[in-house]
């Protein structure tokens, strides 16, 4: 079916609202094209994952824009950058790609996004209505937006995301239709053990294998007790995104458009059920740790992603009074540093060796000391899939109180009392 | 033969690349050589510069685009794409290339059961989507 534009979006192509717009309007309409979508719809929001450098071809597309006189038409927050803007880190880039990184993240400022620099918008404020469509980057951000709190995007990646918030509009295919949001697999997590469920680890865990087993499906998680609480959604979003191409999971009786199982399923028989086992679990925790030495960690990070402040409170008890002999990396946005900068939380957590990390991560850009056959240990499910790659470091997988712990001591340890 | 334009661009006259596995371009396709990054992948270490790039799948890095940008920009795309299926992520980086005023090379859609005839060739490829030998 050939394209449609209404005549508004023909207007815009045209130049209506100048050059940066008719130029992101003609980007979406070529996707469009390309996918096979018979129109444009308009979006409430978008979130944009394309402020992160990965060359300069990528910052003189966003000042080209600028130059335009390209204006996002709806509320657009700004994933991670590649520099921390607060001064709370300091990362290794040389001299030109920071230059050109920090032109990329101003240009995207003129575009009019907002300076949010996280990858956990929506604990910064930004939460579109359920059934709205949107236009969001970002793996995590975008199953997060999709599954917890109901609203609809593909998953948007570089250019795209920019193009869309900037003509308002987006193609229509995808998760944007009510009928490709059915799940098709059930993953029956009924016969785990109830105290593993309630466990910090295991959102990760379920995540990084429900990911390596659905791949780009959409699944429910059939076998919830109880509402897991939002951090637990979110981790076991990033990881299901980063070991598969998840954009939207279902858990039955806990998000929005899965009341219960049958509603899940559109009221359709499920194309696969997968009966998770205590043994499929161990698999999956083992295949999150890559290190060969597990008797040695450089470095512990959390906070992928970003880390909120229910987080921060776990993590302030779970160091108590003492110091930390290996530092802690804790990943954050501006939307709890505010928090944090108030009553000298900030200040307590740096003087216990950890070193907060704002409007960036640890697995972005290059904040980890270089160090030969170096060990991260971490308990974020996608740091542990994306460290050894990015950063050179092994991976130790662990809980956040293991994590703190092993911190501590300066050698990694296991099972202690959360 | 006969393939169906995805992207217009520049018509081509290279030798063919096909690849015998699917490639993710980011983190698989170094974007300042143009040399295949990924080491578990068959063509390790082969350039895709100026070839006629025959690719039998694609891993959906949201960021493939960038790299296939950063490619065009520095003169080291591949001569003509020829897919076997649409991927946006990846086709955007000439849609965006184009609109940065670069000259671009064309993507093509053909079945990869074909591919097998293309190895040790070269190809000539029209505007219209043709592809002879040559």
């Amino acid at each position: 079916m050939a394209l449609a534009l209404s005549a508004e979006q023909q207007a815009i192509a045209n130049g209506a609202r100048g050059e940066g717009a008719a130029m992101a309007m003609r980007i979406v309409a070529a996707t469009a094209r390309l996918m096979g979508a018979p129109s444009l719809i308009p979006i409430a929001s978008a979130h944009i994952d394309g402020a992160l450098y990965h060359g300069d071809s990528g910052t003189l597309f966003a000042e080209k824009l600028a130059l335009g006189g390209g204006k996002v038409a709806v509320r657009a927050t700004l994933n991670v950058g590649s520099l921390d803007l607060t001064g709370c880190s300091k990362n290794r880039l040389p001299p030109h790609e920071r230059g050109m990184a920090r032109r990329m993240m101003d240009a995207y400022r003129t575009l009019g996004c907002e300076p949010s620099w996280t990858c956990a918008p929506y604990q910064a404020g930004h939460r579109p209505a359920l059934g709205s469509d949107v236009a969001w980057g970002e793996s995590n951000a975008v199953v997060f937006c999709n599954s917890v709190l109901g609203a609809r995007t593909n998953r948007y990646g570089d250019f795209l995301d920019i193009a869309c918030a900037i003509s308002g509009f987006a193609p229509y295919y995808g998760l944007h239709r009510p009928e490709n949001r059915r799940a098709t697999v059930v993953f029956d997590v009924s016969g785990l053990d109830p105290a593993f469920l309630g466990s910090e680890v295991a959102w990760p865990i379920l995540g990084s294998l429900y990911g390596r087993e659905i791949g780009d499906a959409v699944g429910v998680v059939a076998g919830v007790a109880a509402h897991p609480g939002e951090d637990a959604l979110k981790a076991f979003g990033a990881a299901s995104a980063s070991a598969g191409a998840v954009g939207l999971f279902h858990v039955a009786g806990v998000t929005p458009e899965a009341p219960d199982l049958a509603t899940a399923l559109h009221h359709q028989p499920p194309q696969a059920v997968i009966k998770v086992t205590a043994g499929m679990i161990a698999d999956s925790r083992r295949r999150l740790s890559t290190a060969l030495d597990m008797d040695r960690i450089d470095a512990v990070a959390i906070g992928s992603p970003h880390l909120s402040i229910a987080e921060f409170d776990q993590l302030e008890a779970l160091i108590g009074e003492r110091k930390l002999k290996v530092t802690l990396y804790a990943c954050t946005g501006r939307h709890t540093l505010g928090a944090l900068e108030k009553n000298g939380r900030r200040k307590a957590l740096e003087a216990a060796g950890v070193v907060i990390v704002a409007d960036t991560c640890v697995v972005v850009t290059p904040i980890l000391p270089d160090i030969e056959g170096a060990v991260l240990m971490t308990n974020s499910g996608k740091f542990a899939h994306y460290a050894p790659g990015n950063t050179g470091y092994g991976v130790i997988y662990g809980s956040m109180a293991e994590c703190v712990e092993s911190a501590v001591l300066g050698r990694p340890v296991f099972e202690v009392a959360a | 033969m006969k393939a169906e334009v995805l992207v217009a661009g520049q018509p081509a006259d290279a030798p063919a690349l096909v690849l015998t596995a699917p490639i993710s371009f980011w983190g698989g396709v170094n974007p300042k050589t143009g040399l295949i990054a990924d080491v578990r992948h068959p063509q390790h270490g082969i350039s895709i510069s100026g070839k006629v790039l025959c690719l039998p799948g694609t891993i959906g890095s949201s960021s493939a685009a960038a790299v296939l940008l950063e490619l065009v920009s520095a003169g080291l795309a591949p001569a003509a794409l020829i897919l076997h299926e649409p991927d946006a992520i990846l086709l955007l980086g000439l849609i965006v290339a184009q609109e940065m005023g670069h000259v671009t090379p064309m993507a093509l859609r053909l079945d990869r059961t074909e591919f097998g005839e293309f190895v040790d060739t070269k190809l000539a490829i029209g505007g219209d989507g043709s592809i002879t030998p040559s």
